[in-house]
């Protein structure tokens, strides 16, 4: 599913080098924890496999597209229809419903759009039934504007806009560290066991080493990048 | 839902979750904008009902002064003559032979603060206004009998007359109630077609009937003892000895600045002769600059308004990265997330030129009977016009330039931070 060679990446022209990898490989279907200190670049990482931030050198591969030879145009569409991402907290546009931000992700995207639609009658239904996989099923909450949920239900609604239109790729940036450890725990199921489902490849940033056994890989991003 | 489509309904509620700074920005802009249109409309109106006013006349004859004050007194009704010319200084030239036809005009009085103007029945003859268009009578027809009077559509429309009222001319152009013509009544003969001119606040009558309704009068009061009821008066030579001014028009407009150039070196009294076009030409020099003036404050006063649109949304900028990042997470180009801004800085002022518009009108129709009454100029409430749409096109194409700006920026930012969102 995915394929780094020989990436190297720095912020800016003059900014230090912040990744410099030789080869990372994930297999499709795969549930990879990528664990690393603060500052080791995970973040950028993931901007690189979402083809928001490109390497000055080497290839990325993902579902067999190498994103360094396309457009951005073509970067960002790759992104809507085939990754889905969680970030570490503020998942949520403040002022959309929680239905409405799972809805989002179809927004950008007709392929995931359609397979929204696909798989419930429409994508309105198929995002209740990822909020209530996701144990969110109060019909007060699906309407209310999203800043009135709790972090851990910001989450989870963040978790079902990943998955929304079966993303081939999930990749989840510190999603649970602002949650308590159980609380972890449940998030962490509850997103196996959709992705189960649907076969998708997950690439899960932390750095609570405590969560990694639950996973199939574990990945120090240090042993990987040359820089630290 | 295509992306355009996505990009324009978030805006709208980002702005609807913000809708407090929202609404007072739209405000800002509303208020500009109907001042902007308040401004240019009566520029406009002024100018177009000048230049309607009067047409097909070539010369205004009146007492020496300046020939703008001659041209605002004698066809706009505007301020008051300085001094009155005798009858015989009129008879002379409106007898010479490359005169036409010569309407011999008398102001000063007034009934229920409309001006009263006397005249000769060539009036509604020769009086051309706008293109070259005839007065025309609504009902009746011009006075004939010394107490006859026509009423400008306006005059009937607003004090409910009909035709046959005796109505009561007040001496002087006062309100005072005290000193009317009340023992000299006319008798409505006509009401004219509206105009859109001063015409239309006019009470015409003959220039017998305001010698009749002064004849036992001196300066300005009564003469005691006198009281000649209007039988008799009727009865008695209604000549005048003076008027106030006459407009005069040639055989052949090459002619004209030959008669201006006698008129004005007539021996019997000190007269001015202008060309109506030329002294309103001199009009709008005078005005030029008040005009500009006031157009560079609207201006600026739209300029504040989409300058506070603009602090809005570079404000947003800050407060709204995280969003940017959420939206570049699920497949936002960094050119939809700046498109965000140019769509809201639209809105808002699409919302501001809608409100705007409607406060425009709210206030010409409160405020279109006092400008009419007191400057006399006549600002027809109408639907917005070519160039009232232009105005709100070129707010809205300025208002989506000023977008440019925090678009821009929050495309750089969104290129700049990806999907990190660093606080
Ligand atoms: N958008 C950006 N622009 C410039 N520099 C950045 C940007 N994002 C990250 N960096 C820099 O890249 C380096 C790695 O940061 P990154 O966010 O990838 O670390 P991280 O491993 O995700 O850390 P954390 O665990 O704290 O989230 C840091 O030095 C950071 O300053
Ligand atoms: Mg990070």
């Amino acid at each position: 599913m995915i394929e780094l060679g020989n990436v190297r990446f720095r912020w800016g022209s003059d900014a230090p080098l912040v990744l410099d990898i030789q080869k990372l490989n994930v297999n499709v279907g795969e549930r990879v924890f990528l664990e690393g200190p603060s500052g080791s670049g995970k973040t950028t990482l993931l901007n690189i496999l979402g083809g928001v931030a490109l390497p000055e050198v080497g290839i990325v591969q993902v579902n067999g597209t190498d994103l360094t030879r396309l457009k951005s145009r073509a970067r960002d569409a790759f992104r809507a229809d085939h990754i889905g991402i969680i970030f570490q907290m503020f998942n949520l546009i403040p002022y959309l419903s929680p239905l409405e931000n799972v809805k989002l992700a179809c927004r950008f995207s007709r392929r995931r759009h359609a397979l929204a639609a696909s798989k419930s009658s429409n994508t309105e239904e198929e995002a209740l039934r990822l909020l209530m996989r996701m144990q969110l099923n109060e019909a007060a909450i699906m309407h209310s504007p999203a800043f009135e949920l709790s972090i851990g239900q910001q989450q989870r609604v963040a978790a079902a806009r990943s998955l929304i239109g079966s993303p081939e790729l999930i990749i989840a940036d510190e999603p649970t560290s602002a949650l308590d450890h159980d609380v972890r725990r449940v998030f962490i199921k509850l997103l196996f066991d959709e992705i189960a489902d649907t076969g998708a490849t997950l690439v899960f940033i932390s750095h609570d080493p405590s969560l990694a056994d639950q996973f199939d890989r574990r990945i120090k991003l240090t042993d990987i990048n040359k820089v630290h | 839902m295509t992306s355009i489509g996505s990009i324009v309904s978030l805006s709208l509620r980002s702005l609807l979750n913000r809708r407090l700074t929202a609404a007072l920005t739209v405000f800002g802009v509303a208020v500009s904008v109907m001042l902007i249109l308040g401004v240019e409309k009566v520029r406009h109106d002024a100018k177009h009902s000048f230049t309607n006013t009067i047409s097909g006349t070539d010369l205004i004859v009146g007492a020496r002064s300046g020939s703008v004050q001659l041209l605002l007194y004698s066809v706009f009704r505007i301020g008051n003559a300085t001094n009155n010319i005798s009858w015989n200084s009129y008879r002379t030239i409106a007898g010479r032979k490359d005169v036409k036809w010569a309407i011999p005009i008398s102001l000063g009085d007034s009934h229920k603060g409309f001006r009263v103007m006397g005249t000769s029945e060539g009036y509604f003859r020769h009086y051309r206004y706008g293109q070259k268009r005839m007065l025309r009578f609504e009902a009746g027809r011009p006075f004939d009998d010394v107490f006859d009077t026509v009423l400008g559509a306006e005059v009937a429309e607003e004090l409910g007359y009909k035709l046959d009222q005796k109505i009561v001319i007040d001496h002087g152009l006062g309100k005072g109630r005290f000193s009317t013509h009340k023992d000299k009544p006319f008798r409505v003969t006509g009401i004219l077609e509206r105009t859109g001119t001063p015409v239309d606040r006019t009470v015409h009558v003959s220039l017998d009937g305001i010698t009749a309704i002064h004849i036992d009068w001196k300066g300005g009061a009564r003469v005691p003892g006198m009281a000649i009821d209007a039988d008799a008066t009727r009865k008695m030579d209604l000549t005048p000895r003076s008027i106030t001014a006459f407009m005069v028009g040639l055989h052949s407009r090459l002619g004209a600045f030959r008669v201006l150039r006698d008129i004005n070196e007539y021996r019997g009294e000190p007269l001015l002769a202008i060309l109506p076009g030329v002294a309103l030409q001199e009009l709008w020099r005078l005005m030029s600059t008040a005009e500009a003036a006031l157009r560079a404050v609207s201006i600026l006063v739209v300029i504040g308004g989409l300058l506070g649109m603009l602090t809005m949304l570079l404000t947003s900028l800050n407060e709204r990265r995280r969003e940017m990042a959420i939206l570049r997470g699920v497949g936002a180009r960094p050119q939809h997330v700046g498109a965000m801004f140019v769509v809201e800085a639209i809105s808002i002022t699409g919302a501001g030129c809608g409100i705007g518009l409607l406060f425009f009108y709210v206030g010409m129709a409160s405020l279109q009977p006092v400008i009419e009454y007191h400057l006399g100029l006549f600002m027809p409430i109408a639907l917005p016009t070519f160039r009232e749409w232009l105005i709100l096109g070129m707010v809205m194409g300025a208002a989506a330039t000023t977008g440019l700006i925090p678009a821009s920026m929050a495309y750089r930012r969104s290129l700049a931070d990806g999907m990190t969102v660093r606080n």
